[in-house]
C-alpha cells in the first residue's frame, strides 16, 4: 500500500520529518476525529435550527490542518477564512467554546457576537476565522511581520482556499513576504471547488504551488487527503520558513464531502464524484488501516477513542445548548477598547 | 422513545420549504447518512440525510407537501429495540411538538428541551406571507390594471432577461451567476437563454471583475456586475467610485460608464458581522452614482429595467429576505420606473414615516399597529436614495408635521440623517417635533440571535418613534 510506504518514509525521518511514535499517531487519529465527529454534530444543530446563518464544514479536510499543525510550535500562528472550525480544534481550542459560538451563546469563543465564521484565541495563536474571501492572507502576512519584528522565530500558517487564490490581494502579499522575507507559510486548501466553482472554471490553467513563482516564492503540491503525507510533504516548507529564507507556498489536494456551507444544492458535482473520494481517500479510514495494520492500536483501541472523541463532542453540544444568550446590553459593548 | 425527524433548517433565511419526495418508505430500514427526502426550499433542491440509525416508522408529512415549517416534524424514526407500538405515542408527542414549535421552543430529538434559554430562532425575520399590502397608490402612480404575483427573486431576474433581449450590449457577470444560476438563485434561466457570452461566471476576484466591467462599459457594452452581497464590493469600491461613478466628470462630460452594480444589501440572517451591512449611505454619498433601493417585487423590476437602461453606474441595492416575498408586479411590456421618485405607499395625516428597501414592510407594519391607536402614519418608500425624492418628503411632512426616518444602516451620518437635515432647512417651520430616527445599532452586527433581534429596527421600534412624535404614549 503506497500510503504505508509513504508513512514509513515519514517515521524514518526525511528531510525535516518528524518521526512519530505510537502516541503521536493515535493523537494524529483522535485530533481528525475530534473534527470529523464535531463537525457532524454541528451539521445537526444546524438542521434543528440551533446554529444559524453560513456553517462551512470541514469534513473531508481533517488531513491538511491535522498534519500541518504537527508541524507547528508554540509560538507559532494560524489563520483561515470562515471555514475554521477544524483550525480551532486543531490548534487546541476547547470544543465547547466553539460550540457554543455556533450556537450564538455566552459560552462561546466571541461570547456569542462572532458566530461560525469569527473566532479568536491569541492564547493558543489561532486569528480568526475571516469571513471575506481572500482577506486573511494579507492578515497572515503581518502575523508573519510581526514575528519577524519580535525576532520570536514564530511563523504564520495562512491557510486559504482554492477560491481565494485568485484575489488580488493575495498576490500583493506574496510581495511584501518575499521582498521582506517574512515566516509565512501560504497553504492553498484546495478542496477543487469554490462554492460551485471547479478549480478548472476559475483559474487560469497551472499548477497553483507555482503561483508565487514570479515572486520567486518556492512551492509545492502535497496530497492532503493523507495525514502522513501531509506530514512529510510538508516538512520541508516549514524548515524552509522556520529558517528564515522567507515565504513558501503549499498546494495541498483535499477534497470537501459536504456542501459549500448549508444550503448546497450541490449540482456542480456527481454524486459519484463525492463517494469516490470517501470511499477510496477519507483520511481518517486511512489512518486508521495504516494503525491497525500496523499494530499501533487494535479494535479494542479504536472503540475507546470512539467513545471518548463522542462524549467530547456531546458534552460541547450540550453546553452550546444551555449556556445562555448573551445579555442584551453586550449588544453595546466591545464596539471600541474604553481608554 | 422514537425519535422525531424534523424539517430542516437548510439555509440562513430558511423558514419553511416544500418536502418534494420521500427516497425511504415506512418500514425501510435508515443508516446514518442515508439520504431520507429532497426537500426544496426557496433557493434549491436539496437532500435531506438521516442522522441517526433505525427503522422509519411514520411519515407524517407527504410527499410534495408545501409550506412545511422548519422544526415540524416530518416523520418518525425507530430505533433499535422499539416496534410499531410506540408509534401512537410518538405520533401524538409530535404533534403536540409541533404547536410547541409553532409558539417558538424547538423540540429537540430524544433530548427534552426544558431549561433551553430563548430559541434563536425567535430573531428570525417575519415570514414571507406576512408582507402587509400596500394601500392604494398615490394618484400620480399610473395604475396597472394588469398584474402577475411574483417574487422579487423572479422579478429581478425578468428585469435582466427582458432587457437583454432588447438591447445585444447588456451582459451579467459575478461569482455563480451562471452555471449555478446565482448564489441566492436570481439569474435562474439566464445561462440557458443568453449563453456563456452573456452569463459570465467569474473567479473570486470583486476588484478586478468591478473594474473589467467599468472598462467594458467604457468600450460600449453595458454590464451588470452582480456582488453575490454588497459586503464583497468593499473590495472593488475603488472602482465603484474612482473609475465608474467620476468618469464623466473627469472626461468633461466625453465619456461615461453605463453599468449596473447590484445584488443583496443589508443583514439577511445571522451571518455575523463581516456579513450584514447597510451600504446605503455609503454608495448614496458619493456624485457621480445614482442608487437605488427596491422593496416590492414591482419596485425591483422597475428600478432594474431603468438601471440597466440609465447612461449613468447605477447601484441596486436589494435584499436577502425580500427575494422570497411575492407582490404584484405590472405585466405591462414596458413597465419602468422612474429613478429618483419615491411611492407613498399608505396615505394618513398623523406621521410620515419614511422608509426603503425591507424597511418599508417594517414601517406598513408599524403603520396598522398606529391606525388602531388612532393615528395615520403616512408611509413613503423612497425607492431611490441618490437622487432622493425631497419633494414627496416635503409635501407629505408638510401635510402630517412630524417625521419618523426608518433604515437598516448604521445613524452616523445615514441616510436618516441627511432627510433630517433637508426636512430643516426646507421645511422647518411646519415641524412639530424633533425629526426621529430608528436605525440599526451604531455596533457590528452581532452573531447571536437575541443581539441580532436587538441590532435592528422592528415595527415596534417604529410604532414607538412615531407615538413620540405625536407625544403619544401606547394606547
Ligand atoms: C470577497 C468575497 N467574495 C465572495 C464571497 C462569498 N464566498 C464565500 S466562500 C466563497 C467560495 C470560496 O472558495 P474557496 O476559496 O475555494 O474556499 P472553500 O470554501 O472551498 O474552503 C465565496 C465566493 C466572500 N465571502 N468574500
Ligand atoms: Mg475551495
Amino acid at each position: 500500500m503506497a500510503a504505508t510506504r509513504r508513512a514509513r518514509a515519514a517515521s524514518s525521518g526525511s528531510k525535516g520529518a518528524p518521526s512519530l511514535d505510537a502516541d503521536q499517531l493515535e493523537q494524529l487519529y483522535r485530533d481528525m476525529l475530534l473534527i470529523r465527529r464535531f463537525e457532524e454534530k454541528a451539521g445537526q444543530l444546524y438542521g434543528m435550527g440551533l446554529i444559524g446563518g453560513f456553517c462551512h464544514l470541514y469534513i473531508g479536510q481533517e488531513a491538511v490542518v491535522v498534519g500541518l499543525h504537527a508541524l507547528a510550535r508554540p509560538g507559532d500562528s494560524i489563520i483561515t477564512s470562515y471555514r475554521d472550525h477544524g483550525h480551532m480544534l486543531a490548534t487546541g481550542m476547547d470544543p465547547k467554546g466553539v460550540m457554543a459560538e455556533l450556537t450564538g451563546r455566552i459560552g462561546g469563543y466571541s461570547r456569542g457576537k462572532g458566530g461560525s465564521m469569527h473566532m479568536f484565541s491569541r492564547e493558543v495563536g489561532f486569528y480568526g476565522g475571516h469571513g471575506i474571501v481572500g482577506a486573511q492572507v494579507p492578515l497572515g502576512t503581518g502575523l508573519a511581520f510581526a514575528h519577524k519584528y519580535h525576532e520570536d522565530g514564530g511563523l504564520c500558517f495562512t491557510y486559504l482556499g482554492d477560491g481565494a487564490v485568485n484575489q488580488g490581494q493575495v498576490y500583493e502579499s506574496f510581495n511584501m513576504a518575499a521582498l521582506w522575507g517574512l515566516p509565512v507559510l501560504y497553504v492553498i486548501e484546495n478542496n477543487k471547488y469554490g462554492m460551485g466553482t471547479s478549480v478548472e472554471r476559475a483559474s487560469a490553467p497551472g499548477d497553483l504551488s507555482q503561483r508565487g513563482a514570479a515572486y520567486g516564492i518556492p512551492g509545492k503540491a502535497i496530497n492532503g487527503m493523507n495525514v502522513l503525507d501531509v506530514i512529510e510533504g510538508c516538512a520541508e516548507a516549514v524548515e524552509h520558513v522556520r529558517a528564515g529564507k522567507g515565504p513558501y507556498l503549499l498546494d495541498v489536494k483535499t477534497y470537501r464531502y459536504r456542501g459549500h456551507s448549508m444550503s448546497d444544492p450541490a449540482k456542480y458535482r456527481t454524486k459519484e464524484e463525492v463517494a469516490r473520494m470517501r470511499a477510496e481517500s477519507d483520511p481518517i479510514d486511512q489512518l486508521k488501516q495504516r494503525l491497525l495494520t500496523d499494530g499501533v492500536f487494535d479494535e479494542a483501541r479504536l472503540k475507546d477513542i470512539d467513545r471518548d472523541v463522542k462524549a467530547v463532542v456531546g458534552e460541547a453540544a450540550e453546553f452550546a445548548q444551555h449556556s445562555p444568550e448573551p445579555d442584551p446590553a453586550e449588544l453595546w459593548t466591545d464596539v471600541l477598547v474604553e481608554a | 422513545m422514537p425519535t422525531p425527524i424534523l424539517m430542516p433548517a437548510l439555509s440562513p433565511t430558511m423558514e419553511e420549504g416544500t418536502l418534494a419526495r420521500w427516497l425511504k418508505k415506512e418500514g425501510d430500514a435508515v443508516e446514518a447518512g442515508d439520504v431520507l427526502a429532497e426537500i426544496e426550499t426557496d433557493k434549491a433542491t436539496m437532500e435531506y440525510e438521516a442522522v441517526d440509525e433505525g427503522r422509519l416508522g411514520k411519515i407524517l408529512v407527504s410527499d410534495g407537501t408545501e409550506g412545511v415549517k422548519v422544526n415540524q416534524a416530518i416523520a418518525i424514526l425507530l430505533t433499535e429495540g422499539e416496534d410499531d407500538s410506540a408509534l401512537d405515542a410518538a405520533v401524538q408527542a409530535a404533534q403536540s411538538g409541533e404547536s410547541a414549535g409553532a409558539s417558538g421552543v424547538i423540540p429537540a430529538p430524544g433530548d427534552a428541551p426544558t431549561g433551553q434559554s430563548p430559541p434563536p430562532q425567535a430573531a428570525t425575520p417575519p415570514p414571507a406571507a406576512a408582507a402587509p399590502e400596500p394601500d392604494a397608490p398615490e394618484d400620480d402612480e399610473p395604475v396597472y390594471d394588469k398584474t402577475r404575483r411574483q417574487s422579487v427573486r423572479e422579478a429581478l431576474r425578468d428585469a435582466m432577461a427582458e432587457e437583454m433581449r432588447r438591447d445585444e450590449a447588456v451582459f451579467l457577470m459575478g461569482e455563480e451567476v451562471a452555471q449555478y444560476e446565482g448564489a441566492y438563485k436570481v439569474s435562474q434561466g439566464l445561462l440557458a437563454e443568453f449563453g456563456d457570452k452573456r452569463v459570465v461566471d467569474t473567479p473570486i476576484t470583486e476588484m478586478g471583475f468591478a473594474g473589467l466591467g467599468v472598462g467594458a462599459a467604457f468600450g460600449g457594452l453595458r454590464p451588470i456586475v452582480e456582488f453575490m452581497t454588497f459586503n464583497f464590493s468593499m473590495q472593488a469600491i475603488d472602482h465603484v467610485i474612482n473609475s465608474a461613478a467620476k468618469t464623466l466628470y473627469m472626461a468633461g462630460g466625453k465619456m461615461g460608464c453605463p453599468i449596473v452594480f447590484r445584488g443583496p444589501n443589508g443583514a439577511a440572517a445571522r451571518v455575523g458581522a463581516q456579513h450584514s451591512q447597510c451600504y446605503a449611505s455609503w454608495y448614496a454619498h458619493v456624485p457621480g452614482l445614482k442608487v437605488v433601493a427596491p422593496w416590492s417585487a414591482a419596485d425591483a423590476k422597475g428600478l432594474l429595467k431603468a438601471a440597466i437602461r440609465d447612461p449613468n453606474p447605477v447601484v441596486v441595492l436589494e435584499n436577502e429576505i425580500l427575494y422570497g416575498q411575492t407582490f404584484d408586479v405590472p405585466e405591462a411590456e414596458d413597465f419602468v420606473l422612474p429613478i429618483g421618485k419615491a411611492k407613498v405607499e399608505r396615505k394618513g395625516d398623523g406621521v410620515t414615516i419614511v422608509a426603503f428597501s425591507r424597511m418599508v414592510g417594517v414601517a406598513l407594519e408599524a403603520a396598522k399597529t398606529l391606525s388602531a391607536e388612532g393615528i395615520e402614519a403616512e408611509v413613503i418608500n423612497l425607492r431611490s436614495l441618490r437622487p432622493l425624492d425631497t419633494a414627496t418628503i416635503l409635501r407629505s411632512v408638510r401635510k402630517t408635521n412630524r417625521l419618523v426616518t426608518v433604515e437598516e444602516g448604521w445613524p452616523v451620518a445615514g441616510i436618516g440623517a441627511e432627510i433630517g437635515q433637508v426636512v430643516m432647512e426646507q421645511a422647518f417651520d411646519w415641524l412639530d417635533a424633533p425629526v426621529t430616527r430608528v436605525t440599526g445599532a451604531d455596533v457590528p452586527m452581532p452573531y447571536a440571535a437575541n443581539l441580532e433581534a436587538l441590532a435592528l429596527p422592528t415595527a415596534d421600534r417604529v410604532a414607538e418613534a412615531a407615538r413620540a412624535v405625536c407625544y403619544r404614549s401606547q394606547a
